[in-house]
């Protein structure tokens, strides 16, 4: 089974004309876990990709595999599998045909064709146009082009867009699982809440420059808990002993940086019934849109 | 390289163009030269009195060189459609993934096309032998095919057709749109040309630039064209040698595609 290696991305810049699109980049992606590469649409995230897949030339700074550029790798397809936003397809072309043209111009054998058609899902539609096929499936074909190689590492840019929650949920797993293998895993979102579920680490850029890398878990020190009894008093008492400050809403007390399970632990030791305790969801969304610099916006 | 080189055929053959360009290539030939042939050929009742006024050893090279005289702009527009369709698709993002070195890729296209472009030289020879030579036939003519010469042209056409498939690919890497290079070969090979070589046959100086001219150049390399044949370029510096239409069809080739690849195939894929 092929190994991932660390995807390198140093001082990484790239300017048209005057607009820089990515500015001095710098982040390591690690194999063994899902990376999520997240970003607002235009944050230079594409372009990222591009210049670390040999297709757009940087202004200044190295992308690499294992310490070797894209074009220097042997066989490319087997040692990274790539899924871009714009699937790129000849429309008069069957699926299995679109596949084995670039099986092979890497040397990639004929089997594996089919073997990735079944992985995705496609290989009842394989003699198709694809043409006619939906966006969903034209992403499907896109991860099967990406996997053709059996690669240990896996570049995909937004491989949810179009996918239907079935197939959100399929590929969420799949790539949990490639990522146990050892392999590594980089995809990009525009969405935190589309990957929050299915990556281990994160890296934000806004504007083309680096704004967050690290855990997902370290990412969102602000979770919110909503807690109240019938003995609110008493309930904000023990929460104020514990070292927090509770806000008084209308719904409850809200209290930030303290887990649901330590606030349950301080009422029951304070003798206080509950009467609420839930976790505020959306969190992750907000520390991200706060981030990126979109949170300020009406 | 020789992946690259199956890739690229695959790609041709996986889509239906190819053969669809075929069958109107030989079809629009097969037509052309039996026309010709019922002309000149004397075939037709009344018309080889005021019509054949070519020595019958010329016509049926005549005939049979419609094959590329007037066949060349489809391998041409086949070798501008290999290259501008990936651009247009999009698929050149998959193809230099899978084959990074893109001087590769494109030397596997240059190759790929020369070779579709043989084919149909031969393809359009048959075209215009089968209803050329039937017809002159019928009319008690000649039909030269136990001739050497017309063999020699025969391979000189099918060389000629696979170089303007090669053109074409240099001139899709030139402009890569794919409509703006279809207008382009277009036009310049059914108007600009025809025009300029009229121009030429009748302007002293401008005939030594017009056997320049690529389609000029192309049917000295055949050696037989329908404009010589009747005088549109004619005089002792009507032609060019066959070799040297043959240099100037590869000198083509060669400045285009180095201007296309260090322009459109360098550059960044978006």
């Amino acid at each position: 089974m092929p190994t991932g290696v660390s995807i390198d991305i140093r001082e990484l810049s790239k300017s048209f004309g005057n607009v820089t699109a990515v500015n001095q980049l710098s982040f390591s992606v690690q194999p063994g876990q899902v990376t999520g590469f997240l970003g607002p649409n235009g944050a230079g995230k594409t372009t990222t990709l591009r210049m670390l897949l040999g297709l757009v030339k940087p202004t200044a700074g190295s992308a690499t595999f294992g310490g070797k550029s894209y074009r220097e790798l042997e066989r490319p397809l087997a040692t990274v599998g790539t899924a871009l936003e714009a699937a790129s397809f000849h429309p008069g072309r069957s699926a299995r045909n679109h596949l084995h043209i670039y099986a092979l111009a890497a040397g990639i054998p004929r089997e594996r064709v089919d073997i990735v058609l079944g992985q995705v899902g496609l290989a009842d539609y394989s003699h198709r146009r694809v043409g006619g096929y939906s966006l969903g499936m034209r992403q499907r074909l896109g991860l099967a082009l990406a996997l053709l190689g059996d690669p240990g590492v896996l570049v995909l840019d937004e491989p949810v867009n179009g996918l239907d929650p079935e197939g959100i949920r399929w590929i969420r797993t799949f790539l949990h699982d490639f990522a146990a293998e050892g392999r590594t895993v980089l995809v990009s979102s525009h969405l935190l809440s589309e990957v929050q579920q299915s990556v281990d680490r994160i890296v934000i850029i806004s504007r083309g420059n680096l704004v967050y890398e690290g855990g997902l878990a370290e990412f969102d020190s602000d979770d919110r808990v909503l807690v109240d009894s019938p003995q609110r008093a008493a309930l904000e008492a023990a929460l104020v002993l514990a070292g927090a400050s509770p806000q008084i809403t209308d719904a409850g007390l809200l209290v930030t940086a303290l887990p649901a399970a330590h606030i349950g632990a301080i009422a029951h030791d304070a003798g206080v019934p509950l009467s609420l305790l839930h976790t505020q969801q959306g969190g992750f969304e907000r520390a991200f849109l706060e981030l990126v610099g979109e949170g300020d916006q009406p | 390289m020789i992946g690259v080189i199956r890739a690229e055929f695959a790609k041709v053959i996986t889509t239906r163009f190819w053969w669809i360009l075929l069958i109107i290539l030989i079809g629009y030939v097969a037509f052309t030269a039996a026309i010709l042939a019922a002309a000149f050929g004397g075939s037709l009742p009344g018309s080889a009195s005021n019509a054949s006024q070519l020595p019958s050893d010329q016509l049926p090279p005549l005939i049979y060189s419609v094959a590329s005289t007037i066949g060349y702009v489809f391998p041409l527009i086949l070798g501008t459609l290999a290259v501008t369709g990936e651009f247009r698709h999009q698929t050149l993002t998959p193809t230099f993934l899978a084959t990074p070195r893109r001087g590769q890729v494109m030397i596997a296209k240059l190759l790929t096309m020369a070779s579709f472009g043989a084919l149909y030289g031969v393809a359009a020879l048959i075209g215009s032998v089968a209803p050329g030579a039937a017809i002159l036939a019928m009319g008690d003519n000649g039909t030269g095919l136990g001739d050497e010469e017309i063999w020699l042209m025969f391979a000189r056409t099918i060389l000629a057709m696979a170089l303007w498939a090669v053109i074409g690919v240099a001139v899709g890497t030139v402009i890569p749109n794919q409509v703006a290079a279809i207008v382009v070969v277009i036009a310049f090979t059914q108007f600009v040309e025809p025009i300029l070589r009229t121009i030429a046959a009748f302007v002293e100086w401008a005939a030594e630039l017009g056997k320049f001219l690529p389609g000029a150049a192309g049917d000295a390399l055949v050696g037989a064209s329908i404009f010589s044949a009747l005088g549109m370029s004619s005089g002792p510096s009507g032609m060019l040698e066959w070799w040297q239409g043959g240099l100037v069809l590869l000198a083509l080739a060669v400045v285009a595609a180095v201007i296309g690849y260090a322009t459109s195939w360098r550059k960044d894929v978006t």
